[in-house]
């Protein structure tokens, strides 16, 4: 006997039995229109930009939404832009857009680096960047760079809009602080001083898979040539993209010597969690690649810096 | 690209959709959730395309979407709606005669089960049209969201560049 589920369920003369959940779905062409979706629908909609991540939640049966807004024909939301002190990306611009384009390769070599590492070219040709960001995994390359630029995202509503520092935005595995109603409609990347020294080095079992862990880091030089700031951020080491602080203390106002560079390896450890345990990696192994990796990413940084004028 | 006059608020769970597909026009209605891969699949019989993960891993439902390598498995059939595809039915000539990438992975023997190749023909496509002369070392990077479990891909790879030096030649020779 053929299980009713599988009845109910089966489409077209029993061929397909389809994977996602029963949703509702709406493709507005305009923001306002999908606002007043979110703001109606609350807690019961989604919304689906490039799909990479929300997709599989839904083959999987892991989302099951009542309703799915697409916003993929909000042409208002496709574009990116240089602004004073960062490029900003609206809501539906694809990683693959951002990675071929000639401005930004040049104006923010960080971020083209990021993205080159996210998945497969196919999942980039359809993935955005907001969506990204908006997911929150903490083992993805652009929740953790926005956080370690300190970068922005800007959530819309029915109500009004607010702007939101990435270190408050990610609150744990798969969350982040935006509210029922509303909707992230663009990131806001810093761009990095010209003098500063940038590097991104992640450590995957196979290509294109989530990185175990990865680190990256900004690191400007003072006119004496010494650390003036320093950005240390990593992903894949908690439950949310973590921004290392106590790293980034060691090494200002310092040379980097070798001395250095071990105290701020040995103390990247801590910034492992506890619970990153699992069938991939112990915590133990997680802390010496986030350890390794700190060196890695500090010592290609700062040969990346360019030297101040009168620099000794 | 074809304008829904629908009222934006009416959410729907099923839908008309249009879609070109290897130049072909076809019009159906489609629950919202049928997979862009379980359409071409079921409703258009093209059963080319193939079916591994279902969650973007295994690269077998690769597709053009509009002339991009996409998964069909990560999209719904209802967001192709005025969009142009093509599947590995539509690399063949129309006396049937083999594309040039099809004739290399012949030649080379870059498949064994086959059961990867239409999805990896489709990324190659996509590959060549943008980078017409790669190296190894591309090639196999762009290879790397393709998983095949037969091969190891050593005359994949071959038959890419065998595939690549062909596809220049007219190229060339108008040079």
């Amino acid at each position: 006997m053929i299980p009713s589920l599988l009845l109910e369920e089966t489409y077209l003369e029993g061929s397909a039995i389809m994977k996602p959940p029963r949703f509702h779905y709406c493709s507005p062409r305009i923001l306002d229109e999908a606002l007043t979706l979110l703001d109606q629908y609350g807690e019961d909609i989604k919304v689906l930009a490039g799909g990479q991540s929300f997709v599989p939640l839904l083959n999987m049966r892991l989302a099951a939404p009542a309703y799915i807004v697409d916003i993929n024909h909000i042409s208002e939301l496709h574009y990116f832009e240089t602004e004073d002190g960062y490029l900003a990306i609206g809501a539906i611009a694809r990683q693959r857009q951002i990675e071929r384009s000639l401005l930004v390769q040049e104006k923010h070599p960080l971020l083209i680096e990021a993205i080159k590492h996210i998945g497969h070219m196919q999942i980039r040709n359809r993935g955005t960047v907001v969506g990204s960001i908006a997911h929150a995994d903490p083992a993805a390359e652009l929740p953790a760079l926005l956080t370690c630029l300190n970068g922005e995202v800007l959530a819309q509503s029915m109500h009004g809009e607010r702007v939101i520092k990435a270190e408050e935005f990610f609150t744990g595995y798969l969350t982040t602080s935006l509210e029922a109603g509303e909707m992230l409609t663009e990131v806001r990347f810093p761009w990095i001083s010209p003098q500063a020294g940038w590097s991104f080095i992640e450590f995957a079992r196979r290509s294109g898979d989530y990185a175990l862990v990865g680190a990256m880091a900004v690191l400007t030089p003072a006119l004496d040539d010494t650390c003036m700031s320093a950005n240390i951020a990593y992903l894949g080491v908690a439950g949310s993209p973590m921004r290392a602080h106590g790293v980034e203390k060691i090494l200002v106002g310092t040379k980097l010597d070798a001395q250095t560079l071990e105290d701020a390896a040995g103390a990247a450890r801590d910034i492992v969690s506890d619970d990153m345990q699992d069938v991939h990696a112990t915590v133990e192994y997680r802390r010496e690649l986030a350890s390794e990796m700190t060196r890695r990413v500090l010592k290609q940084a700062w040969e990346r810096r360019e030297r101040q004028e009168g620099a000794q | 690209m074809q304008e829904r006059d629908d009222d934006f608020s009416l959410c729907v769970e099923e839908c008309e959709i249009a879609v070109t597909v290897n130049g072909n026009r076809y019009e159906r209605s489609v629950p919202v959730r049928l997979l862009l891969s379980d359409f071409l699949r079921h409703e258009l019989h093209l059963t080319g395309t193939h079916v591994g993960c279902e969650h973007g891993v295994c690269g077998c439902c690769t597709v053009l979407f509009n002339g991009e390598a996409t998964r069909s498995c990560l999209m719904f059939a209802v967001q192709a709606d005025g969009m142009a595809i093509t599947t590995i039915e539509g690399m063949a000539g129309v006396n049937s005669e083999l594309h040039p990438i099809q004739q290399a992975f012949r030649e080379k023997h870059g498949l064994q089960c086959g059961f990867c190749t239409p999805g990896i023909i489709m990324t190659v496509h996509a590959m060549l049209h943008e980078h017409p002369d790669p190296t190894e070392d591309e090639i196999r990077h762009e290879l790397s969201g393709n998983i095949c479990r037969c091969t190891g891909y050593q005359n994949i790879v071959e038959a890419v560049k065998l595939a690549a030096e062909r596809l220049r030649a007219p190229q060339m020779e108008v040079e």
